[in-house]
């Protein structure tokens, strides 16, 4: 990532009145109540931009609360988005631009722009009531608190009412558009075009006409604005980023889980059942999964946490593909059923989009704090893998991984994304579907005669020598009929066995069979460039962005630092131990209190050092670069 | 999928040995439950149904002991959770059979919010619910139907919770179907179990089960031979409720809705209440339910509820064979493609 809008060239734009400056790259953050619809205009800006081809990467941050009182703090929703002519990872540290919808939306996010940012006001918002809602005393656009900022004040709603108005909608309803005139001016500032954004209105607004209209006519008021009222002395470019060869969308981490998830379904041939129940971030997996009934797939919305995985280990046990989507007080509730996973030895993928905690704690939040939860939070030696996606992107490919895991072991399988993810969206370049291997579901055979042509009988807890699974036989077939369940299961005929020696076999047969995972998984990656940094940065998860974009930066000023992201958390990756005892200090960025490092700590016994950060939000990439600094001036 | 025996082929013809697994039986000697899995193993054969196409899953209790003792397919799974997990089962797997096999702790307490959704849901599930109205696995505390103030080693001063009537709580869950029998009467059981297992959707059974080690005689009073005829009220759909040894008592409607039992002989045959197990509105059930207070007064058994209503599992797999007939089978490379796409290069 470079820095900033630095590399500005002058050129002259269409439009004889305004220069259109060329740009590398740019964040926007649009704020404003959680009523105003930021999320929508945000989301749009990013479709046009992926369809211009920019890099992007986006960061929507909203509040728990579905209506906080209108123009409070509490109520404040925005939306990031870093587009870019080149190749990028977070969506941005410091935004360069904030549209601020009402004086506490400038309120709320004032403090985190860049050095002489653009802070777009709508300032038909900072009447005296709104302003002592957000507790300003004096108007920030007045009293000259803002000059460290380009401030420019438009009358966003009073505009959208009057275009509005001569289309017949009443002001109270037309205030409503106000965030496309938003989007229109915003448009504008950064060349994008506005076919896509008016087509899409007509679309999405197509069985409501008025309001269609209402939208429309405020979108092109608000690119109208930019390009006449002379308030802006240029507009900007952000040209196409170089991408690599190939089809790409747009697709948010749990879009892009859902899509892996049926994906898997195809790859095994096992139809896909998800039982679940509504909870924050998880939410949009369950609806984007039970519009796909074309699939095959079957959604289950159970009465409660407990019922959506029970569900789902049920379909396994059947020979369907189970699984369950939660956030972290949904895993505290399923955790008992996992346990049952693990004795029954079925397979069951269990996802965790995780927030932030303890208990309800920061629902629309991000954070990292469910990883020894999913690695240790059951009663008893329960062992579980654990499999962690990246990216947005990323979360097509964990998906898959983690039913293959799941399958081939016959185990429950965490994997664990978690709000950024969820929500942010980044281009996907499509993979080749073909690239991925099947995932054989290996059923049992029946008919299997004993030498005396009786039926032999059937040992669901025999073992495959390498992987350590037992047989899968779901009901239906003859000959295989057995009883299976929560009691400590006899090794091999899987009959209720009380016996000590055999529940020692049995306990260390499940800790090895996952173990043994790490046999099937890549190998340890390092990415060193000169081989011969003295640090390295160890991540899982959605720290990846921040954390290469960290090293690219202190790379850049000459510096050195490797890097080692792990996927799977359970087990880790072969290597891992001989990797880390090359470097001479081990730095662990993870948004929780230092769950990693502890694991590394006492898998590997290396001086595993955690930054860690609880705020909620992502690491910004000037976070990274400053923790590998301070450690390198250190040595 | 998984490949299952072809569903055209003769269903062998078994006994009751052929139900039954070669696992030793471990309830306490003289445990209701015995008869109840006597009662089921010797029914099975009469069912015309497959062995690997059935499949028992239960919970934590004495009962929830039950599928281990089938020659079938079954899970014993965790306290409560069974028909969660035998929803997955039932919807994921419609050409199974699957038999909940449950106590009243398991499905009442710590279960009872699976059960009252499962039974709303309509999932083809037959639950057997075995009511001895105490804790029997756990050494004797309390139950929810236990009668108020008993006292058991968790409330030695009596326990102060009203217990629940389950028959009136599967009604009120919009159960379909909802019956009663008791340990004591295997051509009764296995009337009931039969009627429960012809039914399309969830059929909800509460049997009355004797725990002779912790709360024994429970039903004593309504259950035993000689009690039996002037205390068990059966209840035969299209006929007028009688019970007695000479079917001398019955039950009346009164013109404010309640429910009483009479002398036949003081009101007549005509004015006796017909019972009517498919009326759409369960108000008359409930008011059935509610007749007896507890297994110490004239108790009604027998089937109290069976009407149509969709089932859930063919109505979820009606909307996945409606998707594919409207958008053919998914195609991937589409759903990938389905916001919008650009090319690069
Ligand atoms: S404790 Fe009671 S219910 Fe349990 S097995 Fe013994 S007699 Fe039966």
């Amino acid at each position: 990532m470079t820095s900033g809008t630095d590399s500005k060239k002058k050129t002259e734009g269409e439009n004889p009145d305004h220069a259109t400056e060329k740009i590398d790259r740019v964040v926007i953050r649009f704020a404003g109540d959680s009523g105003d619809g930021m999320q929508l205009t945000g989301d749009r800006f990013t479709s046009v931009s992926a369809l211009l081809g920019n890099d992007l990467a986006t960061f929507p941050d909203f509040p728990a609360e579905i209506r906080a009182p209108a123009g409070t703090l509490a109520g404040v929703s925005a939306f990031q988005v870093h587009i870019s002519d080149h190749d990028i990872l977070t969506p941005g540290d410091a935004p360069n631009v904030l549209v601020a919808m009402n004086p506490a939306a400038l309120k709320a996010n004032i403090g985190i722009l860049g050095k002489g940012a653009t802070v777009i006001v709508n300032v038909d918002a900072f009447d005296e009531r709104n302003l002592s809602k957000a507790g300003y005393e004096t108007n920030p656009i007045t009293d000259g608190s803002l000059g460290a900022y380009r401030v420019y004040e438009v009358p966003m709603t009073s505009v959208t009412q009057e275009v509005c108005k001569q289309a017949g909608v009443k002001p109270r309803d037309a205030e409503r558009s106000k965030n496309f005139f938003a989007l229109g001016l915003v448009s504008w500032l950064y060349t994008r075009p506005t076919s896509p954004t008016i087509e899409w209105i007509e679309k999405r607004f197509a069985e409501n006409p008025k309001v269609a209209e209402a939208n429309t006519r405020a979108y092109r008021a608000g690119y109208d604005f930019g390009e006449t009222a002379e308030l802006f002395e240029s507009n900007y470019e952000v040209r196409p980023a170089s991408f690599e060869k190939g089809e790409y969308v747009q697709v948010t981490g749990n879009t892009a889980l859902a899509w892996g998830l049926i994906a898997a379904s195809r790859l095994s041939g096992l139809p896909l059942f998800l039982g679940s129940y509504p909870i924050t971030p998880a939410s949009d997996i369950l609806h984007e999964l039970s519009r796909r009934k074309e699939f095959g797939v079957k959604t289950f919305q159970a009465e409660d946490e407990i019922a959506g995985v029970g569900a789902a280990l049920g379909a396994s046990f059947g020979g369907s593909l189970g699984v369950t989507t939660t956030s972290g007080p949904g895993l505290d509730l399923k955790s008992e059923t996992i346990g049952l996973a693990v004795g029954l030895e079925l397979p069951l993928v269990v996802v965790d989009v995780q927030r932030g905690g303890p208990s309800t704690g920061l629902p629309t939040k991000t954070e990292q704090a469910d990883l020894l939860h999913a690695i240790y939070g059951r009663h008893g030696e329960s062992p579980v893998p654990v499999v962690a996606s990246m990216t947005p992107s990323h979360c097509f490919e964990a998906a898959i991984e983690a039913v293959r895991i799941a399958v081939k072991y016959r185990t429950p399988v965490i994997l664990l994304s978690d709000g950024y993810l969820a929500n942010g969206a980044e281009p996907w370049r499509l993979p080749d579907l073909e690239s991925f291997a099947p995932i054989d579901p290996d059923f049992a055979v029946g008919g299997r005669a004993g030498s005396n042509g009786a039926q032999e009988e059937f040992s669901p807890y025999t073992r495959n020598e390498d992987t350590l699974a037992r047989p899968w036989a779901p009901p239906g077939v003859p000959g295989l009929e057995h009883r299976i369940g929560g009691l400590e299961k006899e090794d091999g005929s899987g009959n209720v066995s009380y016996d000590p020696i055999n529940h020692e076999r049995m306990v260390r047969l499940r800790a090895e069979k996952v173990a043994r995972i790490a046999d099937d998984i890549p190998r340890v990656e390092v990415d060193d460039e000169g081989g011969d940094a003295d640090v390295v940065v160890v991540g899982w998860g959605s720290t990846y962005g921040a954390i290469a974009a960290g090293i690219r930066r202190v790379r850049a000023r000459g510096g050195k630092a490797a890097q080692i992201h792990l996927v799977h958390l359970n087990p880790l990756p072969r290597g891992l131990g001989e990797a880390l005892a090359e470097y001479k200090k081990i730095l662990v960025p993870e948004a929780n209190l230092g769950q990693l490092s502890k694991i590394l700590r006492a898998e590997y016994l290396v001086d595993a050092r955690a930054l860690t950060k609880v705020q909620g939000v992502p690491f910004r990439a000037a976070e990274i670069e400053e923790a590998i600094l301070s450690m390198t001036e250190g040595s | 999928m998984v490949e299952t025996a072809a569903p055209n082929s003769a269903i062998p013809s078994t006994s009751r040995k052929d139900w039954s697994s070669d696992q030793e039986v471990r309830w306490c000697p003289g445990c209701g439950d015995y008869s109840i899995l006597a009662a089921v193993q010797m029914l099975m054969p009469e069912l015309g149904v497959r062995r690997e196409n059935t499949v028992f899953i239960s919970g934590i209790g004495c009962a929830a002991r039950f599928p281990y003792y089938m020659n079938t397919y079954g899970m014993h799974s965790i306290h409560g959770r069974a028909p969660a997990i035998a929803t997955g089962l039932s919807v994921t797997r419609p050409d199974l059979d699957v038999w909940v096999v449950t106590g009243d702790g398991d499905a009442l307490s710590i279960g009872g919010n699976h059960l009252i959704h499962a039974l709303r849901r309509n999932v083809k599930l037959t639950i057997l619910m075995f009511n001895n109205q105490i804790y029997g696995l756990t050494k004797g505390q309390y139950s929810p139907t236990s009668e108020v103030a008993k006292v058991t080693k968790s409330t030695p001063f009596g326990s102060l919770d009203t217990p629940f009537n389950p028959v009136s709580l599967a009604l009120g869950a919009e159960a379909s179907f909802v019956a009663r029998t008791h340990d004591m009467d295997r051509a009764h059981m296995q009337e009931v179990f039969r009627r429960a297992h012809e039914h399309d959707g969830a059929a909800f059974v509460e049997v009355y089960q004797n725990c002779n080690v912790f709360n024994d005689g429970a039903f004593e009073k309504i259950t035993s031979r000689d009690a039996r005829s002037s205390m068990l009220i059966p209840l035969t759909h299209g006929e007028p409720i009688r019970f007695g040894a000479d079917l001398e008592r019955g039950v009346v409607q009164r013109s404010d809705g309640r429910l009483e039992t009479v002398d036949v002989s003081d009101v007549g045959v005509e004015a006796l209440l017909v019972h009517d197990e498919s009326r759409p509105d369960p108000g008359l059930a409930f008011a059935l339910s509610r007749l007896s207070r507890g297994p110490y007064e004239p108790t009604p058994i027998g089937v109290f509820r069976a009407v149509d209503r969709l089932e859930y599992g063919s109505e979820m797999s009606r909307q996945v064979s409606e998707a594919q007939e409207r958008k053919g089978v998914g195609d991937l490379n589409e759903l990938l493609r389905s916001g919008s796409s650009w090319t690069v290069g």
